[in-house]
């Protein structure tokens, strides 16, 4: 497949979504709540629970609120991108189908060196785990490959398989850019001028790290995780039309999972504690997924 | 005579699960064709990222006719019995033989073809095979590693005809996931009906079947890499089994480090390239350090020779050791004291409490035995073991050993070297966890030693402490590793050491932690004697109340669980086979232990004396006269006989048993002499003294005497020797 070669980072974007379109996937946006990984998207998550097939791609800009290095760290960001696809059932030919995608955005299978090295991915905070693979490029991991086996704490039947693309990495081995924000976040040639990821990102990641390590207040976090962790049973506890109300009340579980990120980063979570808290988040996500899957079901 | 080629291809399978698997599909098939009644010339299987295979020669195309005997019931047996019998068989009543009042039935098997069992037994083996942990894929119910796409089964070049969840077995297989001949990329379909034509086709479609040809392919390539550059490959056995199961077509490509990245600890270099990369590091020749290049094993022969593949790789390596780097800068800006506070938030084990609280026992544990070690001549500061362990635990809580773990110790090594700290207890720091395995070499610096043991005493009292004992196979927390360096370096040094009462002074520790956790609900804070600096003793601030209770506590852990029974039967064991490697008998350290003795030199010290004795014509001897005399003995003690009062002499005794007398008299002194310098040769010899007159005594003298004043004073004698050979060893455990 003679590829042109994605000149930017959101060239690159635009190459995954117009592959994974041409495959049949309905190509969505971000979810609109601060998540810790593209997989947390409720087109991931739930969508990957009960019978329906449900094939999807998007990007999600991911928050790892510890990762912050103040814009100093060539390879750390607290916000970055997730290309993420989600096939369910899987297709027989999901590697092959990937492997294009690469193709596409313009590696040589031939002369890169490719591989499936064994990765079992495992989320405690969604009760999720699956058997894949972190797929190297060159000796480095350019995505995450799984066949997801449950997620909050329920068989995913039919099977569904995940891809995740870190983008920031695969562009900066794309363009052979060893600085994160040097990457070219638009066409170095565009007529309207030329931005890099540094450009559009870099005082973001400045002010984040700064609030993410000390600005938050503690006890304003917790008492937000308390009110978010109380909303989601009585949001599933409410009837709309013959169904609990899910959706909203799996927007309170990601944000509770935010919230208690936050915390973490702002060392509030003792070693101890972090176990407890991850627990209490696994718990209202098997809720919603049970809630979903019986709404799936029922459907 | 046909040929079986089985092929199970799927995505790629873990690297660590295919040896096992290889094995697993050995032994499934070899059972499976053994009870169809086939006994395979050759059966033979490999295992690779992709595929598993198997080929068995020499089977027969159909199973052979058999006639079968089925014992029926009784002549007269009720009618019930009988129409059950019929049923099973499959048979009418006037075709059964009566035989010795029994019916029998007959009945001719007409054998199944090959065929149609090697069908049925690769589906039994594909849904039940064990792989460590399998997975569903798509819509399919079945499970395997990774979703399996083929099945290639052929037997004497014949399809064998069978589906198994959708997948069809046919004799189609695939190359290489990316190369194949012209242009483009993917695995490339192609046909094998026997194996010849299997093995030819996948070196066509660059895949190597066999992990072994894909080790030397890539060991061969390495070297050739090596040779040409004037470098020396460092090998490494495991991470070479690793990635002979990444790669169908191993290909060995050489890149560059920035040599900047040399300044950093060779180990650490190695550990990063290994644990995240899976590069084999190499060395200049001389063997003056690491070299700046890495080789990583690509699985495609590129066309530009690797060119791309080498840049980007050294790109990873690059950012991989700026980590480490950035690790290494930090840690050493940091340094050992906020580690140890670190420690207190890091549980060891819900029963065991703390990392930290680890480190206050191993502390005053090592400063015991440094204390038992000075006493007894040996040059070692107490003070620096003191300070040697209480910081030989802070490198878990750095940020390098936290990304590379197997660096423990090591680590902390070289921080202390970096903060400029004591060599020795740098050293101490750095070797404490050794030896840790066979392989791995002993501390010998006094210091090292000293706290390599109290860490390992610490861990093995511990866990016994909370009954958490080794069972069969299951050794969670490598006790018996931890046992076997103990003994190690007790031996290789010649310490002596009691372990049992090293072994109560944890446990002393251990409840003495527990007592003041509990008091911290007062006023009186346990991290307050903490901070106090490093307690002589945890518990020297309790009141006597508080004492008696503590001590209390630890009696009744130590005799509930009978601590030095358990942990003395525990060196017993290890120490049988430390010893059996040097091939020393194991009855021998039965006979030895019996003795009660807890120290280790000593006890290997009578062992040797021992071992050496019973190879003489004395030793040999004086055992049979040993086994008589307590048999003897044994029947009397069992009618009620005591040694009661002195033993003497009577007046009308004669020869041999004023002989033996005397010779005891002899002997006696002069054993407890050598035994009180512990010169067990010399004791050896002492007892050897005694062989001529036991068996003079034993072959000359009536025991039983009528006379009971007789009796009584042989039976002391003999009781006499058995008492003067039981403070050597117990004879009587000695096999032979």
């Amino acid at each position: 497949m003679p590829a042109e070669k994605p000149k930017s980072f959101q060239s690159l974007i635009l190459t995954l979504h117009d592959y994974w379109s041409a495959q049949g996937c309905v190509i969505l946006q971000p979810h609109d709540i601060e998540v810790g990984a593209g997989t947390l998207h409720p087109a991931t998550v739930l969508r990957a629970l009960g019978p329906k097939p449900w094939n999807a791609a998007y990007v999600q800009p991911s928050r790892r609120p510890g990762d912050g290095r103040y814009g100093e760290n060539p390879n750390r960001l607290q916000h970055y991108y997730q290309y993420q696809v989600i096939l369910k059932p899987n297709p027989p030919n999901m590697q092959d189908l990937y492997l294009g995608s690469l193709e596409a955005i313009g590696l040589d299978l031939r002369t890169h060196d490719i591989r499936f090295v064994e990765d079992d991915w495992e989320n405690p905070t969604v009760g999720a785990w699956g058997l894949g693979w972190e797929v190297w490029c060159d000796g480095m991991e350019v995505s995450q490959y799984t066949y997801f086996q449950q997620v909050g704490g329920l068989d995913v039947s039919p099977v569904a398989g995940e891809l995740t693309y870190g983008l920031e990495r695969l562009a900066m081995y794309v363009f052979g850019v060893d600085n994160v924000y040097d990457l070219p976040f638009n066409d170095p040639d565009a007529p309207l001028g030329h931005l890099t990821y540094g450009d559009v990102f870099l005082e973001n990641e400045r002010q984040h790290s700064e609030a993410n390590f000390h600005g938050y207040d503690v006890a304003v976090l917790k008492r937000q995780f308390e009110d978010m962790e109380q909303q989601v049973p009585l949001m599933l506890a409410r009837d709309y039309q013959g169904k609990s109300l899910v959706l909203p009340a799996y927007d309170m579980v990601l944000k509770a999972s935010h919230l208690f990120n936050l915390m973490n980063a702002r060392g509030a979570i003792a070693v101890a504690e972090r176990a407890s808290y991850i627990g209490r988040i696994r718990d209202l996500c098997k809720l919603c997924a049970s809630a979903w899957v019986e709404q799936q079901e029922a459907a | 005579m046909p040929q079986l080629l089985l092929e199970l291809f799927s995505e790629e399978i873990p690297a660590r699960m295919q040896a096992g698997a290889a094995r697993d599909l050995e032994r499934m098939a070899r059972e499976h064709l053994a009870a169809a009644g086939f006994l395979p010339e050759a059966l033979k299987t490999f295992a690779g990222p992709r595929r598993l295979t198997l080929v068995a020669e020499g089977l027969p195309i159909a199973q052979a006719d058999r006639k079968e005997e089925l014992k029926g019931p009784r002549v007269g047996a009720p009618p019930q019995a009988m129409e059950g019998f019929l049923r099973k068989a499959g048979l009418t009543q006037d075709q059964l033989v009566e035989r010795d009042g029994v019916y029998m039935a007959f009945i001719d098997k007409k054998g199944r073809p090959t065929a149609q069992i090697v069908a049925e037994m690769v589906e039994a083996i594909v849904r039940a095979f064990p792989w460590p942990k399998s997975m569903t894929w798509g819509t399919s119910k079945l499970r395997w590693v990774r979703p399996l796409k083929r099945i290639l089964c052929v037997l004497d070049r014949e399809v064998v005809p069978f589906a198994i969840e959708g997948v069809e077995s046919g004799d189609v297989t695939e190359g290489h996931r990316f190369m194949r001949v012209g242009r483009g990329w993917g695995g490339q379909p192609f046909k094998a009906r026997d194996f010849d034509e299997y093995q030819k086709g996948l070196i066509d479609h660059f895949v190597v079947l066999d992990v072994e040809e894909r080790k030397a392919r890539i060991l061969e390539g390495c070297k050739t890499l090596c040779f040409a550059r004037n470098l020396e490959l460092v090998e490494d056995q495991g991470l070479l089994e690793e990635v002979a199961g990444l790669a169908e077509w191993p290909t060995p490509v050489l890149g560059d480090m920035d040599p900047a990245f040399l300044d950093l600890p060779g180990e650490v270099i190695r550990t990063s390239m290994r644990t995240h990369q899976k590069y084999f590091a190499v060395r200049k020749p001389d063997g003056e350090g690491l070299a700046p290049h890495f080789i990583t094993i690509a699985n495609v022969q590129a066309a530009d020779g690797g060119k791309v593949i080498a840049e980007g790789n050294a790109k990873v390596l690059s950012s991989r050791l700026s980590d480490a780097r950035f690790f290494w800068d930090e840690d050493v800006k940091v340094g050992f004291a906020p580690w140890l506070d670190k420690l207190d938030g890091v549980t060891f084990h819900a029963k065991l409490g703390t990392m930290a609280e680890r480190v206050d026992r191993i502390t005053i544990l090592a400063r015991e035995i440094a204390e038992i070690l000075q006493a007894q001549g040996l040059d070692i500061d107490l003070d620096k073991a003191q300070q040697a362990a209480r910081l030989a635990k802070a490198d878990l809580a750095s940020q390098m050993v936290g990304e590379f773990p197997e660096l423990q110790g090591l680590m902390g090594g070289y921080y202390a070297r970096a903060v400029e700290m004591d060599l020795d207890i740098a050293a101490a720091i750095r070797d404490h966890y050794k030896p840790q395995g066979p392989a791995d070499a002993v501390p010998t610096a006094p210091l090292s030693a000293t706290v390599a043991l109290a860490d390992k005493l610490d861990t093995l009292v511990s866990f016994f402490a909370i009954d958490e004992k080794p069972t069969g196979s299951k050794d969670p927390y490598a006790l018996r590793r931890a046992a076997l360096g103990i003994i190690r370096i007790i031996l290789d040094n010649g310490l002596r050491i009691s372990i049992i009462s090293l072994a109560r002074k944890v446990v002393y520790e251990l409840e003495g932690q527990d007592f003041l956790r509990g008091l911290n609900k007062d006023a009186q804070g346990y991290d307050k004697l903490l901070e106090a600096g490093v307690a002589r003793d945890t518990v020297q601030r309790l009141s006597d109340d508080q004492m008696t209770i503590l001590m209390d506590r630890v009696s009744q852990r130590w005799d509930t669980l009978k601590l030095d029974e358990a942990i003395g039967a525990f060196f017993e064991d290890r120490l049988k086979v430390t010893l059996k490697d040097q091939g020393k008998r194991h009855d021998l350290v039965d006979a030895v232990f019996a003795l009660g003795d807890d120290d280790l030199v000593r006890i290997v010290a009578r062992v040797e004396a021992l071992d050496g004795f019973l190879k003489t014509d004395d030793g040999k001897n004086l055992l049979a006269g040993y086994k008589r005399a307590s048999n003897i003995l044994k029947a009397e003690e069992k009618k009620g006989w005591k040694a009661e009062g002195e033993r003497g002499l009577l007046d009308d005794a004669s020869g041999p048993e004023v002989q033996l007398h005397d010779a005891l008299r002899l002997v006696e002194p002069a054993l407890a002499a050598a035994l009180a310098r512990e010169d067990f040769t010399a004791a050896m010899q002492e007892l050897a003294g005694l062989r001529g007159p036991v068996d003079a005594f034993l072959d000359g003298v009536f025991v039983n005497s009528e006379v009971a004043a007789e009796r009584d004073n042989r039976l002391k004698t003999l009781a006499a020797v058995r008492d003067a050979m039981g403070r050597v060893a117990d004879f009587g455990l000695v096999a032979g």
